[in-house]
């Protein structure tokens, strides 16, 4: 189940090439990509209406399955479902049945019989999300909301959104990801969303213990000097430091990676003059980011809060609504034959 | 055929059509809405023939098809855009063809989210008949009865014109 693996598109895909799951950019092109990024901007429209809400999944069923805690990304899937008019159950599975024992399967098995239409998929193994679109009830869709180290695809999407919105498009663009690349699950979804869309440099920045091995072959170049890195950036996106994930002595100290590898404002200062800036959240003030800088005039990171909503709503109605015309072309087929 | 569709005398008959009916309803400050494509093409003709000083709004109804569980979501979405409230507004809808009605279900359910309108007109410029719902124009520019292998299409949005399309079966 490598991240390349054509099962996999044909696994998110119908035969007519609807989303009909949402587990990875991987085997998504550009046209997708691009119908992502513009379902996604009609609804940051209907989120500033007098009522934010549209009826597309009304009388469904959304279920938050975290099986790693996020607030911020559970909160911001549980909005958008209920902007699209579904119901939403949220589960934290840490605390929940399968400290009983019970199985994932069971789970899942339980949760179908409350004929679920829809999970919402936080796991910290990666693939599990894929897992359990293998194994789900014909017709149930799965958004992928992180695993393990493998991807984030709504938050690299979000922070497409948010690239577009500020500089218009992808082309010519320089890009810079900085930090701990090596455990982050948004870096790799990131590179590939941006290559897809066409920009001109994917950069990463970051000490070499903290890049996963091959990491070129992502499709990135690689700068372990962060002064020179930001010369002619567009872009930069700064990830956090999973200091949960840190096992091992890969930093001297979280004093010198800032003093390294942090932004603040004289490094900023290096890049394009009107490059923004980037944070998927939650920010370590001090450790990744100034605040001068995160809270500055270049920081666009609470609009990628906003859009996170807006994507979210993209990819669970274009999913749900994949699911759905291929449940009815199966029937009108069964009808004629 | 092809004279009945001459355009400028469908916009000449829609115009009059529409001046009648805010005076009957004694409206003097209509807020003007077209449904993409067509609807946001003549909304712009007959804001202008009115004489509306107010920018009229686009909606793209994509999010209220009732056809969302048997096809998805129209993959070519665009922002509905309306630049005023709807609330306690005289509306004037306006669309090129009206068939079935489902279009025009979804549009006023899409108004009703942006504000509880004081009333809406509903103008279209052809009406095919072949309805599905109790809806119903208040204006028309021509009511048609076409054969089953003919369509419709209104072209634009400059020059505007309307085509009468053979389907061959």
């Amino acid at each position: 189940m490598t991240a390349t693996d054509p099962s996999q598109t044909s696994l998110q895909l119908t035969a007519d090439g609807q989303l009909r799951h949402f587990l990875t950019l991987d085997g998504l092109n550009r046209a997708l990509l691009t119908e992502i990024l513009d379902t996604a901007d009609s609804f940051i429209e209907v989120g500033e209406r007098s009522i934010k809400k549209v009826p597309l999944l009304r009388g469904r069923t959304v279920v938050n399955l975290f099986f790693e805690s996020s607030t911020r990304t559970r909160s911001t899937f549980e909005l958008a479902a209920k902007r699209l008019s579904a119901d939403v159950l949220n589960l934290d599975i840490n605390t929940s049945a399968t400290s009983k024992g019970e199985s994932l399967s069971d789970t899942l098995l339980n949760l179908e019989a409350m004929a679920s239409d829809m999970f919402v998929v936080r796991h910290s193994q990666s693939g599990a999300p894929h897992f359990i679109a293998e194994s789900v009830t014909p017709g149930v869709a799965i958004i992928n909301a992180g695993d393990g180290r493998h991807a984030h695809p709504t938050q690299a999407m979000l922070d497409m959104l948010t690239i577009r919105q500020h500089k218009g498009g992808f082309e010519g663009l320089k890009v810079a990801i900085v930090g701990d690349v090596l455990h982050s699950r948004v870096a790799r979804s990131q590179i590939r969303a941006l290559n897809e869309l066409g920009a001109a440099e994917v950069r990463v920045i970051a000490p070499a213990t903290l890049l996963p091995r091959d990491v070129e072959s992502l499709g990135c170049t690689v700068e372990y000097d962060m002064t020179r890195g930001m010369k002619d950036l567009d872009v930069v996106i700064m990830l956090r430091l999973q200091k949960e994930r840190m096992e091992g002595a890969l930093l001297p100290s979280e004093r010198e990676f800032y003093r390294l590898y942090g932004l603040n404002q004289e490094k900023l200062a290096l890049a394009h003059p009107e490059c923004i800036v980037m944070h998927p959240g939650p920010i370590n003030r001090g450790v990744e980011i100034e605040s001068a800088v995160a809270d500055g005039p270049q920081s666009v990171i609470l609009n990628q809060v906003t859009n996170g909503i807006a994507i979210s709503m993209a990819v669970m109605s274009m999913a749900m609504g994949g699911q759905m015309a291929e449940r009815s072309r199966k029937l009108a087929g069964r009808a004629r034959g | 055929m092809t004279a009945l569709l001459e355009i400028d005398r469908l916009l000449d008959d829609l115009e009059a059509g529409l001046r009648k009916k805010l005076e009957e309803r004694g409206v003097t400050s209509p807020a003007l809405i077209g449904i993409r494509t067509g609807g946001v093409w003549l909304a712009d003709v007959m804001s202008k023939r009115l004489g509306l000083q107010e920018p009229w709004g686009e909606l793209d109804i994509s999010f209220y098809r009732d056809d969302f569980s048997r096809i998805g979501l129209n993959p070519k979405v665009k922002p509905s855009s309306l630049p005023f409230s709807t609330e306690d507004r005289d509306i004037i809808l306006i669309d090129d063809v009206i068939m079935s009605g489902r279009t025009i279900r979804a549009a006023m359910n899409e108004i009703f989210d942006y504000g509880r309108p004081a009333s809406i007109i509903l103008a279209t410029l052809v009406d095919l008949g072949a309805r599905e719902l109790p809806v119903q124009p208040d204006v028309t520019g021509r009511v048609l009865a076409l054969q089953s292998h003919q369509r419709v299409k209104l072209r634009g949005p400059d020059p505007l014109h309307i085509e009468l399309q053979e389907t061959g079966h």
